[in-house]
């Protein structure tokens, strides 16, 4: 058993890594037909991710809502469901955040802000919930319908804070009333990066502690790899996949609270940058276990925070980045398929037959 | 204090050095001494437009001796742009920064100047108000409301249909300002002249802006402006429409050389120099620029061949009389479209009012809701 | 509003809806091709931006609008061609890697198409079919983008292929049950790639019209997610090509009715039209889909409808 789970550990490491070198051996390609030297962007990517404090500041800062926004896809991914409508779950958060103090004043301190955070929990878990009792109820299929569901989310979004709730001080950049300042959150001590972080990590954590150690996470896991055996051992299907949406939507909901509070201090359009899209190829490449997304995502933020490095140094185009993460995740992707197919460890793969290939790994 | 040590800890755990390399005596003692800027924008470098206005100045300051420019295009207006300036800072040893897009003042732009005291930072759209926002930090504007009114004269001299049209982004008070300016220019050239202004909700939306404008063209609309991040593509379709039309941002004169009339553009490099040798010398930050056609802040685009000689030397009088500072654009009386006096008569807001900048109507003459 | 002003309204609505569903029009035929095989390609976003820049170059570099056609086709071809194989290998997923070739494409178009911001390039030809009014009205609605015409017929094309030809039968099989197309001796790899090759080139004169038509130049800002969409308007049009025709003209003509209203001075909620084809879409599938039998038209190996 140690020796499989040791395997698939070394698996799951080794292909992603391999799949990244060969990307960055491509992007470099890309470079060189730039007229840049190859060589001097690998040494800034690695400067502009990793290189320094403000660089590790910099990439964990960008990390914090792609964990979120990651467990959104990897939550009903676990319990059978492929939702990408993260968009609009982090935008309906945002907007349920900033506007808890149109209803009432919520208490200063942290109580307040937990209180605004609960607010966009909620929102993005009903958002994405709706998506999964849709499926469950009407069959309708899921993808679709949270993609939807985050075209519309942003349309309302915009509507009601460009319009009805606009805060009339807001000139130039509509956006709703600025949260009181004892409501917003801060930076984890001395560094320049905010709580969010700890959200992010914290909620991939308790994620896979859920997955794998609660009756109710295994349930989640049975129903996701066979819905008919669940049915057949009466897991209660439909409750249990629509729960798996909201939690998923609950993260979502919370980075777009997090953004509120924590970076933009009210809602406005600027929320919309596609951290939810990005969050799908996060949750994929850590296969939907949540604390493998930890790692992915603060890689992700590495690349968003070389890729300011590339411009500002070599003066590549913004879009670099975007080839390096594009080639990246199909590569990635694509070696999805090579999984057990670890040719140096091949061997231990039948273990009962060939005991001599126990010292392998 | 909380802020030196977050500064210090940054230092000392190695931000690559840079950082320290620029203290500010240092800057003070050596007078003009080489000098590292940041510009930011918010979209690309060469899109016709407002960011391309920058660009065109950054290119001018890049000339000049001893400064050395780090620049990010398409940097959105979140956390990346904290990063971002940061970034120029603790990396590239930037002590001077431009972030252009409105969207980085409140809270990207505040939020770094208050980890970074000794770098300045001179951000572009009029938000900087005296004992609100700290001392290292400041905006400058133009009022292009002026090149907007010298367009509206054009067109309303060029206005077969007496119908013209203003495409927008979004009903805020710098948008508002223009449009209104636009139709008061055409206005006074021909009452009966009105502007049909469609918001497509978006700073930079092309499909939106193309079909806006064969809207507005469709009633009989023929000359338009506007009031996007990217005019090029309004440009364009206006031209397909064989309608004509008035730039804004930068010149947009060779996409369409014979639709196009003249323009409201942006001369940002003045106000870049004076804010630039202000911290090179080491004179406190100008921290509320302001200017006009007067100032060298805007300047128009030369007309196209089309002009009349009529709209050329009404609008060169009205010019030279802006030039000279005799001209007010927002001198009562003013109604809205509903019909409500927004401004008294024998009132004048000058151009430095700031009520101007909290614009929130449309003048008698447009059709539209704000 | 006053009748005038209405029909005014009414015609500049309706050539919106063909200027503005173009490449809806395209985007949703790849996509139902692609589909019809039993894949999704989530990519054609990324497809659709980088043809509409390739497609840009192509007229450009060569002053012929019909090469930068072609350039288009044939670049959406080549990124449909990556997503194609990639799904081919075993435990690829094709919703994760339709994302990422989004990305990929996203940003070469962007990263190839720097110095394409500011030229201008040949454009694509206008139809005019509105020449016997006197109405500039209705001469510019009816003045019409030269691939539509080409993307009716293409929709006629598919709708009888895939009832009546063998080609058209053997991408149906390959949708409807992969077992039975084996069992035929048929190559559902080879099929599937090449459906989602020809739904990459189909969606690439999308991209073609948005750079070389309509607006007609390139941008980063060109699509608003045009090619994301179009897994919902093949799902809208029930996988039927004739449908993809009236699903895009709806969704074109949803994106004009906002301008046209506010240009005849009827403003506001412009978020919420733009809004309103995707709350229809929702509509639609939430009263039509039933969890007892799969949506009627959707291939089997789809797992649309689980």
């Amino acid at each position: 058993m140690n020796r499989d789970a040791c395997r698939h550990a070394i698996e799951a490491i080794a292909w992603p890594v391999a799949s990244l070198i060969a990307a960055l051996a491509l992007f470099g390609v890309f470079v060189a037909f730039y007229g840049a030297s190859p060589v001097e962007a690998w040494r800034l990517l690695f400067v502009g991710a990793f290189g320094d404090a403000f660089s590790w500041q910099n990439s964990l800062q960008r990390a914090a809502p792609l964990m979120l926004t990651a467990l959104t896809v990897a939550i009903p991914a676990r319990a059978g469901l492929i939702v990408i409508g993260g968009e609009g779950a982090l935008v309906v958060g945002g907007f349920a955040c900033a506007a808890v103090p149109y209803m009432f004043a919520p208490p200063s301190g942290w109580m307040g802000t937990l209180i605004l955070l609960s607010a966009a929990a909620v929102a993005g878990a009903l958002w994405i919930a709706m998506a999964g009792a849709l499926r469950q109820y009407r069959g309708v299929n899921e993808t679709i319908s949270s993609l939807l569901f985050g075209y519309i989310a942003i349309a309302l979004f915009k509507h009601f804070v460009e319009g009805p709730m606009r805060d009339p001080a807001s000139l130039n950049k509509p956006s709703t009333l600025p949260l009181a300042e004892e409501l917003r959150i801060g930076d984890i001590g001395p560094f320049d990066v905010h709580w969010g972080l700890a959200w992010g990590v914290a909620l991939c954590v308790l994620g896979t502690l859920w997955l794998t150690f609660t009756s109710h996470g295994f349930a989640t896991r049975v129903v996701g790899g066979n819905a008919r055996t669940a049915k057949l051992v009466g897991l209660p299907a439909n409750a249990l996949i629509i729960t798996a949406c909201a939690l998923g939507g609950a993260a979502a909901g919370i980075a777009g609270g997090i953004e509120v509070a924590a970076v933009h201090m009210s809602a406005n359009a600027s929320l919309i940058v596609g951290l939810g899209y990005a969050g799908i190829l996060v949750s994929f490449v850590a296969r939907h276990e949540p604390i493998a997304i930890i790692p992915v995502a603060i890689l992700f933020g590495g690349f968003g925070a070389a890729g300011s490095m590339l411009q500002r140094r070599l003066g590549l185009p913004d879009a670099s980045i975007q080839v390096l993460l594009g080639i990246a995740f199909v590569i990635i992707l694509a070696s999805e398929t090579l999984r057990g197919r670890l040719p140096s460890l091949r061997l231990s793969a039948r273990p009962a037959q060939q005991p001599v290939a126990s010292a392998a790994p | 204090m909380y802020m030196w040590n977050r500064r210090d800890w940054l230092r000392a755990t190695g931000a690559l050095g840079a950082g320290a390399l620029a203290l500010p005596w240092s800057r003070l003692a050596l007078g003009q001494a080489p000098i590292t800027i940041g510009f930011i924008y918010v979209g690309p470098r060469d899109d016709f437009g407002y960011n391309q206005a920058h660009a065109e100045a950054v290119a001018e300051i890049k000339k000049l001796p001893g400064i050395k420019a780090v620049e990010e295009e398409n940097v959105p207006e979140t956390q990346s742009v904290q990063k971002s300036m940061q970034g120029m800072i603790s990396q590239d040893g930037a002590t001077l920064l431009f972030p252009t897009s409105f969207g980085y003042f409140d809270p990207h732009m505040l939020a770094v100047a208050a980890k970074n005291s000794n770098v300045r930072f001179a951000h572009c759209g009029g938000m900087w108000t005296e004992g609100k926002h700290p001392k290292n930090t400041g905006s400058f504007f133009g009022y292009i409301d002026e090149g907007q009114y010298l367009n509206g004269v054009v067109a309303g001299h060029m206005s077969k249909s007496k119908k013209i049209g203003f495409v927008a982004a979004k009903p805020i008070p710098q948008v508002l300002r223009n449009i209104n300016a636009f139709t008061m220019g055409a206005r006074s050239v021909d009452p009966k002249i009105t502007t049909s202004v469609v918001f497509t909700g978006e700073w930079s939306m092309p499909v939106k802006e193309a079909e806006a404008t064969n809207s507005l063209a469709d009633q009989g609309v023929d000359v338009f402006t506007m009031h996007v991040d990217g005019p090029k593509v309004v440009v364009e379709t206006a031209a397909k429409r064989n309608a004509m039309v008035c730039g804004y941002h930068a010149s947009q004169a060779k996409l369409a050389p014979k639709a196009y009339l003249t323009g409201a553009e942006w001369n940002w490099s003045s106000a870049y120099r004076a804010i630039i040798d202000a911290a090179r010398t080491g004179k406190p930050h100008p921290n509320f620029v302001r200017g006009g056609l007067k100032e060298g802040f805007i300047k128009t685009s030369a007309y196209g061949p089309s002009v009349s000689e009529a709209a050329r030397k009404n609008a060169d009088a009205i010019k030279a009389r802006m030039m000279s500072g005799k001209f007010d654009i927002f001198a009562g009386e003013i109604k809205d479209n509903t019909g409500k006096v927004v401004i008294a008569k024998g009132a004048v807001q000058k151009q430095t009012d700031l009520e101007l900048e909290k614009m929130g109507y449309l003048v008698e003459g447009v059709i539209g809701k704000v | 509003m006053t009748p005038d002003v209405l029909f005014d309204v009414v015609i500049g609505v309706i050539g919106g809806a063909v200027r503005v569903g173009a490449p809806f029009l395209f985007v949703s035929l790849g996509e139902c091709i692609t589909e019809k095989a039993g894949r999704i390609n989530l990519g054609l976003e990324g497809v659709l931006v980088f043809s509409a820049m390739a497609g840009f170059a192509g007229a450009y570099w060569s002053g012929s609008p019909w090469i930068g056609v072609l350039a288009a086709g044939a670049s959406g071809a080549l990124l449909a061609l990556l997503h194609g194989l990639a799904c081919s290998l075993t435990r690829v997923n094709d919703i994760a890697m339709g994302i990422a070739i989004m990305l990929l494409g996203a940003g070469l178009a962007f990263y190839l198409g720097k110095p394409l911001i500011q030229p201008q390039a040949p454009q694509i030809p206008s139809i005019f079919l509105g020449e016997w009014s006197t109405s500039p009205t209705v001469r510019a609605a009816l003045s019409i983008n030269a691939l539509f015409p080409f993307g009716i017929v293409l929709a006629i094309v598919m709708a009888w292929a895939f009832a009546n030809t063998r080609w058209g039968l053997v991408i149906r099989m390959v949708g409807d049950s992969a077992d039975a197309a084996r069992a035929q001796g048929t190559s559902v790899t080879a099929v599937r790639v090449a459906a989602t090759v020809a739904g990459g080139f189909i969606a690439g004169l999308g991209g073609a019209s948005l750079s070389l038509y309509y607006p007609g130049s390139w941008n980063e800002g060109l699509s608003s997610g045009q090619g994301l969409i179009a897994v919902a308007l093949v799902i809208f049009a029930r996988w039927r090509p004739l449908n993809c025709l009236w699903a895009a003209l709806l969704f074109g003509g949803a994106g004009a009715i906002g301008p046209a209203l506010q240009s005849a001075g009827i403003g506001g909620g412009y978020y919420l039209f733009a809004a309103l084809p995707y709350a229809l879409t929702l509509l639609i599938l939430v009263v039509t889909c039933s969890p007892a039998r799969t949506l009627k038209g959707a291939p089997m190996e789809l797992g649309m409808s689980r």
